[in-house]
C-alpha cells in the first residue's frame, strides 16, 4: 500500500486494498456488497457519526461508484459534509456532491445554501470550492441561482486572481446551460478589458469566456478584435523568459495564444483600423518565422506547444482567406510536416491542408504536394491518416487532376482498409461526376469501382450511373459495351449484374449488331447470373427480359421459356413468380404496338443534385472535405455570422454542370429513386410518418405544357410519372403512380376533375385501378382523351388514399393541354407572312400578350419550350434573327384550326411580346395564354 | 473539453471527469466503448482519431492512458500538453508518481485536476500556481486535529 498523503483515511485505504486483492469479480462484487451494508447500517445507525466518519464513509461510496456500481444513498451525508466547519470534510462533501450529482429539490435547495455561505467567504479556498462545484453541476438551477453573483466576482477589483480565474470559467458552464444569464450594457466592456488583465491566467480564463460570448454576440463583443491583436502581438515578441511561468518548455504562454487565435477565427479580418490588420499579420508572419527555426528544446513538449500555435495560426490565415502571401507560407510550412517523423504532425497537416485547398489563393500551392499526398494514402501505418490523405485528395482535385487522382484512389481502394472502403467509393463516384468531360470515361470509372469494390457501391452510386447514361445519348453505346464485356468476367459482382441488366435492356439493342453481343449472347449472359442473385436483382433481370422481347423479337421464345419457368413453383419469391407470369402473359396477349409502348425507352430524369453527395453528406455530418473552392473573401468589418459564404449545400447547386436548358424545377429533397416502369418491391426506402410538413413536393404543371413524359409529381409518400402521346385530335396518357414508402397506400382512388361542359370539348376515358397500391409498388393508369371541339385549362386528377391511417389527398393537372393537340406545319417566309397578314386583318382572330420575363432571358431555353409546345418552329423567317415564328394546326374533331406565332423578346427591357394569330379567336387567346406562362 | 478518462493498460477505468452532462448508462457505453478502440491501437500510430462524432486525443504514460475527448475546433496539439501538464502536476504533487498513487488517492487526483481545469477549459497553466493552490488546500488540513484515529484502526 504506497503512502497516503495529507489527510489518510486509513480505512478507506484498507477497503482499496481489500478489493485489489480480489481473485475474482464475484469475489469483489462480495466485498463490495458487505461495505455497502455496513454503510447503510452506519448512516441509519442511532449513533451520531462525526465528520471524520461520514467523510471516510462518503468517500468509500465515491470509490465504489468510480468502479462502475450504482450507488442511491449518501447524498444526504454529503451535503451534510459540506456545511462542515474542517475544510477537508468539506471538501470531500463537494467532490461526492460534483461526481454523483442528483436533481433531487430538496438536496439541490440544500447544496445551494452551503454555495452561498462559501461564496460569501472571506478565504478565497473556500470561495473556489464553490465556483468549481458550480461548474461540476452546471444545471440551470445552478444559473438562475448564481447567475447574478458570479459576474461581479469576475469584474469586481476587490476579487482576487485565482478567484477570478475560476469565476470566468465557472460563468462560460452557466452560460452553456443559461444563454440569458449574461449581462449585457455596460458588463460588455468590462468583461471585454480582462483581456489586458496583468495576471496571465486570469486572461486566459477570460478569453475562452470571450470566446462563447463572442459566438452569441459577435456586434456586441467586437472591441475585443483590437485587444486581442495586441496581447498577441506582446505574446508573440515576448522572449521566453519573459513570461516566467507562462512560459511552457520555451513557448510563450501557448494556452493563450492559441485561445487568442481561436477567438479572432469569429470575426472576418479586421479592416475598419488597418493599424490592427497590420499587427496581426505581423503576428501571423512571426508565427510562420518561427515555425523555421531550430527548435530550442528536442522535448516533444516544446515541438507540440510551438506547433499547436503554428496550426492555430494557420487556422486563422485560411478563415480570413484574404492574405495570399501568408496562405501560401502557410502551404509551404504544411507540406513540409507531410514528410515529418511525427505521426501526429503528418496528420494535422493533411486535415489543414485540406481547407487551404479550398482557398482560391492556396489550392494551387496545395496541388503541388499531389505526389506526396498519394504517397501517403498508400504508404502511412496508420488508417486515420491514411483517411486524412483520401480527404485531402478530395479536396483538391479540380479538372486538371481528376484523372490522376481518381486512378490513384481506384488502385489503393484494392487494398484498402475496410473501414473506408465505402467512404472512398463515394467520394470516386462524386469526383468521377463532376470532372467528367468525357463519359466514357465516367462510365469506366464507375464499372472499375463496381469492379474493385462492388460491396461498398451503395444503390446510390449505381443508380447514378444508369441516370446518367439515361441522359446522355452519346454514352449509351459505349455503356452497353463496356457492361457487357464487364459481365463476361467469370466471377462478376452482383451490383455489375444489376447495372449491366438495366443497360442492355435499354440499350442492348446498340451493340446486337455484332454477332460477338448479338441478342441471344446478351440474354444467355445475363441469365447465366440470375441464379447466383439475389431476388432484388432477379425482378430486375426478369424487367430486362420483357424489354428484350421488345427489342428483340426474335428471341421471344427463348425468353418466355424462361418466364414460364419462373411463373410456377419454381419460384420461391411471390414478387417474381407474379413477374414471371405477368411478363409472359404481357409477351402473349399484346400487339408489338403495344408492347412497344409499354416498354418504350426511359424517360430522362430530372437533373439533381447527385445524391450520393448527400449520402457522403450523411455519413460524416460537418465534417465532409468539400471540393469547391471559395472565393477569397474581402476584408469587412461585419462579423463572421452574416457573411460566411460556406454553406456546402449552397454551392452544390449544379454539380454536374450538365443543365441543359435551365429548368425552373425546385431542388428535390429526395435521393433519385429510379423510376422503374415496371415497378420495384424491393426497393423501397424506410421513411418517417411525417407526412404533414416538410416535405417537399415536386409539381410543377407548368412545366408539363411543353413536355409530355416525366415526373409529374413527387413527395415522400408518392411518385407520379406521365407519359403521353398525341395522334391527330387524339390522345393517350399513362399515369404511374409509385408508392415510395413502406407501407401500403389503401382506398387509392384518383378521380378526375373535368365538368360535363368541358367533357363536351374533351371527352375523356380513364381505366379504373386497384385500391391498393402495395409498398414500393408502382401501377399504372391509362387515359384516353379526344379533343372535340377547342377549349381552356386542362384537367385535374384528384388522387385519394390512406397512409398509415392517415387520409391524403393530391390534386394534379394532367398534361392535356390544347396545345397537345397541335400538329406542326413546315411552311416557308412566304406564305407565313401572306398568311400572318391575312389572319391579322381582323382583331377577333389574334391575341397579344406582352410580359416581363419570369427569371434570366436564355434564348436557348425558349427554343427547346418552342419545340415541346408541339408548333413547327420555323428558322430563318423572321428578319430578326432573336424572334420566333411558329406554326401548327390544332385538331379537334369538328375542325382543324391553323395557328401561327411570333414571339419577339427585348434582351434590354427583360420583356417579351407574343403574338397569337389563328382562325379562331377562342384558339388565339388559350394558346397565347398557356404559352405566356412558360417564360 | 468534454471529459477526460483515465485507464489502465488492462481497461480499468482509473478516473473519469465529465464536463457535459450524459446519463450514467451512456457515459459507462462511451467509455467501454472508447478504452477497447484506443486499447486496440498500435504504439506509434497518431495520438488522434475520429470517434463517432467526437474528436479524441489520447497518451499513454506507463501504464496509464490518458484519453480526452474535445470539441470539433479544439486544438489537438495543445490538448496532448494539457495531459502532459496534468501528468507533470500529478509527479510533482506525489513524487514520480505511479498507478497506485491515483487508485489510493483518487480523490487528490481530482482535487489537482479541477484546479487546472473548469468545466473543461484551462483555468491555470502555470505549474507554480497549481502547486501553490494545492498546498494551501493542504495547509488548512493540517490545522485540523486528526480525529478518529482509533476508532478507524483496524476497523475499516
Amino acid at each position: 500500500m504506497p503512502a497516503v498523503r495529507g489527510d489518510g483515511m486509513r480505512g478507506l485505504a484498507v477497503f482499496i486494498s481489500d478489493i485489489r486483492n480480489c481473485k475474482s469479480k464475484e469475489a469483489e462484487i462480495k466485498r463490495i456488497n458487505k461495505e455497502l451494508a455496513n454503510i447503510r447500517s452506519k448512516f441509519k445507525g442511532d449513533k451520531t457519526l462525526d465528520g471524520y466518519q461520514k467523510k471516510k464513509y462518503v468517500c468509500k461510496l465515491l470509490f465504489i461508484f468510480l468502479l462502475g456500481h450504482d450507488i442511491d444513498f449518501g447524498h444526504m451525508e454529503a451535503v451534510n459534509l459540506l456545511s462542515s466547519n474542517k475544510y477537508s470534510e468539506k471538501q470531500i462533501g463537494y467532490l461526492f456532491i460534483s461526481v454523483l450529482v442528483n436533481t433531487n429539490s430538496e438536496l439541490i435547495k440544500l447544496i445551494i445554501q452551503s454555495i452561498k455561505n462559501d461564496l460569501a467567504s472571506r478565504n478565497p479556498i473556500h470561495v473556489n470550492l464553490a465556483l468549481q462545484c458550480i461548474a461540476n453541476i452546471g444545471s440551470r438551477e445552478m444559473a438562475e441561482a448564481f447567475g447574478n453573483e458570479i459576474p461581479k466576482l469576475l469584474v469586481s477589483g476587490d476579487t482576487m486572481d485565482v478567484v477570478k480565474q475560476s469565476a470566468a470559467l465557472c460563468l462560460l458552464r452557466l452560460f452553456r446551460t443559461c444563454p440569458e444569464i449574461i449581462p449585457g450594457g455596460e458588463w460588455t466592456s468590462r468583461i471585454i478589458h480582462l483581456l489586458n488583465d496583468q495576471h496571465m491566467g486570469v486572461v486566459t480564463a477570460a478569453t475562452s469566456l470571450i470566446d462563447a460570448l463572442v459566438k452569441k454576440n459577435p456586434e456586441e463583443y467586437k472591441g475585443c478584435v483590437s485587444l486581442a491583436v495586441s496581447r498577441l502581438s506582446r505574446i508573440v515578441t515576448a522572449s521566453y523568459t519573459d513570461l516566467q511561468d507562462y512560459t511552457y518548455y520555451f513557448v510563450p504562454a501557448p494556452w493563450l495564444s492559441v485561445k487568442l487565435l481561436r477567438l479572432l477565427q469569429n470575426y472576418t479580418p479586421p479592416a475598419e483600423d488597418p493599424g490592427v490588420r497590420g499587427r496581426l499579420n505581423e503576428c501571423l508572419e512571426t508565427i510562420l518565422n518561427k515555425a523555421q527555426e531550430p527548435p530550442k528544446s528536442k522535448k516533444v513538449q516544446h515541438s507540440n506547444a510551438k506547433n499547436a500555435v503554428l496550426f492555430e495560426a494557420i487556422s486563422l490565415i485560411i478563415h480570413n482567406d484574404s492574405e495570399a502571401n501568408l496562405l501560401v507560407r502557410a502551404c509551404n510550412q504544411l507540406g513540409q510536416f507531410l514528410s515529418n517523423r511525427e505521426t501526429n504532425l503528418r496528420y494535422l497537416a493533411l486535415e489543414s491542408m485540406c481547407h487551404l485547398a479550398t482557398s482560391e489563393f492556396s489550392h494551387e500551392a496545395v496541388k503541388k504536394h499531389q505526389e506526396v499526398v498519394i504517397l501517403s494514402m498508400k504508404m502511412e501505418k496508420d488508417v486515420s491518416v491514411r483517411q486524412q490523405a483520401v480527404d485531402l485528395l478530395y479536396a483538391m482535385c479540380d479538372k486538371t487532376n481528376a484523372e490522376e487522382i481518381v486512378q490513384e484512389m481506384l488502385n489503393y481502394l484494392e487494398t484498402a482498409d475496410y473501414s473506408i472502403r465505402e467512404e472512398m467509393v463515394l467520394k470516386v463516384a462524386i469526383l468521377a461526376e463532376k470532372y467528367a468531360t468525357d463519359y466514357t470515361w465516367y462510365v469506366d470509372v464507375i464499372l472499375n469501382l463496381i469492379r474493385i469494390a462492388g460491396d461498398y457501391v451503395s444503390e446510390e452510386v449505381w443508380y447514378r450511373v444508369i441516370q446518367i447514361v439515361i441522359n446522355r445519348d452519346e454514352v449509351q453505346g459505349y455503356a452497353a459495351k463496356t457492361v457487357f464485356e464487364a459481365l463476361q468476367a467469370p466471377a462478376c459482382h452482383e451490383n455489375m449484374v444489376k447495372v449491366g441488366g438495366y443497360i442492355l435492356g435499354e440499350f442492348g439493342n446498340l451493340i446486337a449488331g455484332d454477332q460477338r453481343s448479338s441478342p441471344q449472347v446478351q440474354f444467355q449472359l445475363l441469365h447465366s447470373k440470375y441464379h447466383l442473385c439475389s431476388p432484388m436483382t432477379r425482378a430486375l433481370l426478369l424487367s430486362t427480359y420483357i424489354k428484350f422481347i421488345n427489342l428483340f423479337p426474335e428471341i421471344r421464345t427463348q425468353v418466355q421459356e424462361v418466364f414460364r419457368q419462373h411463373s410456377n413453383l419454381r419460384s420461391a419469391d411471390a414478387e417474381l413468380q407474379q413477374r414471371a407470369s405477368e411478363y409472359l402473359q404481357l409477351s402473349i396477349i399484346a400487339s408489338a404496338d403495344v408492347l412497344a409502348t409499354v416498354l418504350e425507352e426511359m424517360p430522362s430524369f430530372p437533373e439533381r443534385e447527385s445524391s450520393i453527395l448527400a449520402v457522403l453528406k450523411k455519413k460524416k455530418p460537418g465534417r465532409v472535405p468539400e471540393n469547391e473552392i471559395k472565393e477569397g473573401k474581402s476584408p469587412t468589418p461585419i462579423a463572421n455570422h452574416t457573411n460566411d459564404t460556406s454553406n456546402p449545400s449552397s454551392a452544390s447547386g449544379d454539380l454536374l454542370g450538365l443543365s441543359t436548358p435551365p429548368t425552373s424545377q425546385p431542388p428535390s429533397s429526395n435521393t433519385g429513386v429510379l423510376l422503374d416502369v415496371l415497378g420495384d418491391v424491393y426497393n423501397s426506402k424506410p421513411l418517417t410518418n411525417n407526412t404533414s410538413n416538410t416535405q417537399q413536393n415536386l409539381y410543377n404543371p407548368k412545366k408539363f405544357v411543353c413536355k409530355n413524359n416525366g415526373v409529374l409529381f413527387e413527395n415522400e409518400l408518392i411518385q407520379i410519372g406521365v407519359k403521353s402521346e398525341f395522334r391527330q385530335n387524339l390522345g393517350r396518357l399513362g399515369l404511374f403512380y409509385g408508392n415510395k414508402t413502406t407501407f401500403p397506400l389503401q382506398s387509392f382512388v384518383p378521380t378526375l376533375l373535368w365538368s360535363d361542359d368541358q367533357a363536351a370539348k374533351m371527352s375523356i376515358q380513364m381505366k379504373p385501378v386497384e385500391p391498393l397500391l402495395e409498398a414500393g409498388a408502382q401501377i399504372q393508369q391509362l387515359i384516353n382523351a379526344e379533343c372535340i371541339d377547342d377549349y381552356t385549362d386542362s384537367p385535374s386528377m384528384m388522387i385519394s388514399f390512406i397512409y398509415n391511417n392517415l387520409p391524403q389527398k393530391i390534386t394534379i393537372k394532367l398534361p392535356l393541354s390544347l396545345n397537345k393537340f397541335f400538329e406542326p406545319t413546315e411552311m416557308n417566309g412566304e406564305s407565313f407572312f401572306a398568311r400572318w397578314k391575312n389572319l391579322g386583318s381582323s382583331n377577333q382572330q389574334r391575341s397579344q400578350k406582352i410580359f416581363k420575363a419570369n427569371g434570366a432571358m436564355d434564348l436557348q431555353a425558349t427554343r427547346t419550350k418552342l419545340m415541346g409546345f408541339g408548333m413547327q418552329l420555323l428558322d430563318g423567317i423572321d428578319p430578326n434573327p432573336d424572334n420566333f415564328v411558329c406554326a401548327g394546326i390544332v385538331h379537334m374533331r369538328s375542325q382543324q384550326v391553323g395557328c401561327l406565332l411570333r414571339l419577339e423578346p427585348n434582351r434590354n427591357a427583360q420583356m417579351y411580346r407574343l403574338t397569337v394569330r389563328s382562325s379562331k379567336e377562342s384558339v388565339s387567346v388559350e394558346v397565347c395564354d398557356l404559352l405566356a406562362e412558360q417564360f | 473539453m468534454q471529459f477526460m478518462l483515465l485507464f489502465s493498460r488492462q481497461g480499468k477505468l482509473r478516473l473519469q471527469k465529465w464536463y457535459v452532462a450524459h446519463p450514467d448508462k451512456l457515459k459507462k457505453k462511451i467509455t467501454r466503448e472508447l478504452i477497447t478502440t484506443i486499447l486496440t491501437r498500435k504504439p506509434k500510430m497518431c495520438s488522434f482519431l475520429e470517434w463517432k462524432d467526437l474528436k479524441v486525443v489520447y497518451k499513454r504514460y506507463a501504464s496509464l492512458y490518458f484519453c480526452c475527448a474535445i470539441e470539433q475546433d479544439d486544438n489537438e496539439l495543445l490538448t496532448l500538453e494539457v495531459i502532459h501538464r496534468y501528468v507533470e502536476l500529478l509527479d510533482k504533487y506525489f513524487g514520480s508518481v505511479c498507478e497506485l498513487d491515483i487508485i489510493f488517492n483518487f480523490e487528490k487526483a481530482y482535487f489537482i485536476l479541477d484546479e487546472l481545469l473548469l468545466g473543461g477549459e484551462i483555468q491555470e497553466t502555470s505549474k507554480k500556481n497549481v502547486l501553490k493552490a494545492i498546498a494551501a488546500q493542504d495547509l488548512l488540513q493540517e490545522e485540523e486535529t486528526p480525529q478518529g484515529f482509533f476508532e478507524d484502526h483496524g476497523l475499516g
